[in-house]
């Protein structure tokens, strides 16, 4: 597929999605606006941790520490320093991506599962500190009260600003993605040491992608403390790490849009599951059984096996990734 | 507060016993790493369930037989042998050599079974199994008395420490082992089935997480969803020691268990704070861990 006809792709894909998202609250009640809003935000949460997955192959499995810095920066900005609203979104997003800097300085020295625990360890460190902290974060209790100014209390006021920013961010991790440096990076991954032999910084390259996923996750956080209108300290634990692992995976981490899908698909089972019984972990266990060993490239291998002749969105057509030598 | 010399020996042998714990569960989960490459997120969930079968074993089927935790612990051990075989036999060896985040999912997909089997089973109750007579009661140590179970615990970290070295490192097995973990393909083409030594590796680390859940159930108690807090450790020990290091494994836990006591007692609010720092401070030096090897990537 030529770069011309990819991204008219992509944007008949997004224009489409985004207008079944704007269509919600016109047709649906407030339930279904909550549900969307989440959807969007973890739709921004998967994309931004897949630009290090799928793209530049770096497990993190520390997440969830971008997001809950981004999602405490905010509340406690707005609520206990009263800043306005823009700056504080603004420094709070940014805080998030200094966190991701200087933690990606030391992660990025490691591989494969060492730089995974590493990562692990930071965000358990931020837990550890969000629960402990008690007089800034709220600690066990959660931080409640956030002052969300008032043209965001109405639902789908929220919800327009959430799918607003979900389509900017969202773009603008498109456009990274396909841009040179985007290449650069999947070249890093698929074979580090040749791209060190190219002359590239393999280090740097990650650092900057680590920097990168790190602020646009805090663009999830910040979205997602606005949304609840307070912060708890399991957005810091690490089974939020896990769970967007868990969406990419589902949805298919090849792919630029898979991710998205996994997020989209993975809330809604769990609401609609756990109408029924309250053991959604166990069924849980076994969508995540099915897929790794039925659909090793997610649900959205489901529409493209039919496509694959036509050649790999992103050039990274291998179905059952192999072990790159770095490992 | 530690001037006292009772109370400081006192805060050492707790370090020190509740090391050794976490030093069983560290030691299966740091082989099977280092040979399998698998980091089995569900080793924790062992654990509990060896607990769980251990508790059903003693308090119910045995309950005021002389011995019983003997036999619970023997049983939750065998238990969990048969599953991790069973597990290990149909799904976990096809996922070797693919991406870590496959194995990784799969053992986070066997935590989510596992905690709900546990609910399902045995409840959301806390329970507790126990001591055995012979062990009740505290010992006078000269300068303190102290726990005879938590001795007692302390002495089976320390055996299960050398019964291992001396399987990987004086058996055939042990030998194989280390050869599987160096090159599995030569391994191979020499008319070794790896694939039954890999087998091994995770049945064997499976049992002793199994006997340790069920000896450690008698001093703490057991509730569904326990394994995070252990597996989180666990992995903060086998990092600090050297992913596939068994002695590194022993000294990490000696060190996360001291910190732990010593945490609790001077910094009670921080204490895990601490130990994640230790952590970082450690890798930043030694990526590869206290007595890992550089290679292993």
């Amino acid at each position: 597929m030529s770069p011309a006809i990819e991204a008219r792709n992509a944007a008949l894909v997004a224009i489409g999605a985004a207008a079944i998202f704007a269509a919600i609250p016109m047709f649906f009640g407030d339930f279904a606006v909550y549900l969307g809003a989440e959807i969007l935000i973890y739709i921004l949460f998967a994309l931004a941790f897949n630009l290090m997955l799928g793209q530049g192959g770096l497990v993190s499995f520390g997440h969830a520490a971008y997001f809950a810095i981004s999602g405490y920066a905010l509340a406690i900005l707005l609520t206990t320093y009263s800043w306005p609203f823009w700056p504080a979104f603004i420094a709070a997003i940014v805080l998030a991506g200094i966190a991701a800097l200087v933690i990606g300085y030391f992660c990025i020295r490691l591989t494969a599962i060492y730089f995974a625990m590493l990562t692990l360890a930071f965000s358990q460190l931020v837990w550890a500190i969000a629960f402990k902290w008690d007089d800034v974060t709220g600690g066990d209790e959660g931080f409640i009260g956030v002052a969300v100014p008032v043209w965001l209390v109405e639902p789908s006021s929220f919800y327009y600003f959430a799918l607003g920013t979900v389509l900017v961010a969202g773009t603008l991790l498109w456009v990274i993605t396909h841009s040179a440096f985007g290449r650069v990076l999947r070249a890093t991954k698929e074979n580090p040491q040749r791209a060190e032999f190219l002359g590239l910084n393999v280090r740097r390259v990650r650092l900057v992608t680590f920097v990168i996923s790190g602020t646009f996750t805090g663009i999830a956080g910040a979205l997602f403390t606005l949304f609840n209108r307070s912060v708890f300290v399991e957005s810091a634990w690490w089974t939020k790490s896990a769970e967007v692992l868990i969406m990419s995976i589902l949805g298919g981490v090849g792919s630029f849009f898979g991710p998205a899908l996994g997020a989209a698909v993975l809330i809604l089972l769990d609401r609609a599951i756990t109408e029924f019984t309250q053991y959604w972990p166990t069924v849980l266990g076994i969508i995540l059984i099915l897929v790794l060993f039925f659909l090793p490239d997610g649900l959205i291998g489901l529409f493209r096996r039919k496509r694959a002749e036509d050649g790999d969105e992103l050039g990274d057509a291998d179905p059952a990734p192999s072990r790159t030598p770095a490992e | 507060m530690l001037t006292n010399p009772m109370f400081l020996s006192m805060t050492i042998l707790n370090g020190i016993s509740i090391g050794m714990v976490i030093f069983v569960i560290a030691a299966g989960l740091t082989l099977i790493l280092g040979v399998l490459r698998v980091l089995n997120f569900a080793h924790g969930a062992f654990f509990m369930l060896g607990g769980y079968v251990g508790w059903q074993v003693a308090e119910v089927w045995l309950d005021g037989v002389p011995g019983a935790l003997w036999i619970a612990a023997i049983a939750a051990g065998l238990v969990l042998a048969v599953l991790a075989l069973i597990i290990e036999r149909t799904m976990l060896k096809h996922l070797y050599g693919r991406e870590e985040y496959y194995q990784l999912l799969f053992t986070f997909a066997l935590v989510l079974l596992i905690n709900d089997a546990v609910k399902v089973i045995w409840g959301t109750d806390i329970l507790t199994i126990a001591h055995p007579d012979s062990l009740r009661g505290a010992m006078d140590l000269g300068i303190t008395f102290y726990p005879k179970y938590r001795l007692f615990l302390c002495a089976v970290g320390i055996v299960v420490a050398v019964l291992l070295w001396l399987l990987v490192s004086k058996t055939r097995w042990g030998r194989l082992t280390r050869a599987a973990r160096m090159d599995r393909e030569m391994l191979s083409a020499l008319g070794v089935r790896v694939s039954l030594v890999y087998a091994s590796v995770f049945v064997l680390g499976a049992m002793l997480a199994g006997i340790g859940g069920a000896l450690a159930a008698a001093d703490r108690s057991l509730y569904p969803g326990m394994d995070a807090d252990i597996i989180v450790r666990t992995f903060i020990v086998v990092i600090i020691g050297g992913l596939g290091s068994l002695w590194g494994a022993f000294l990490g836990a000696l060190i996360l268990g001291l910190i732990t006591a010593f945490g609790t007692v001077l910094v009670p609010e921080f204490e895990l704070v601490l130990i994640y720092l230790m952590m970082i401070a450690i890798l930043m030096f030694r990526p590869w861990g206290l007595l890992g090897r550089e290679e292993a990537r």
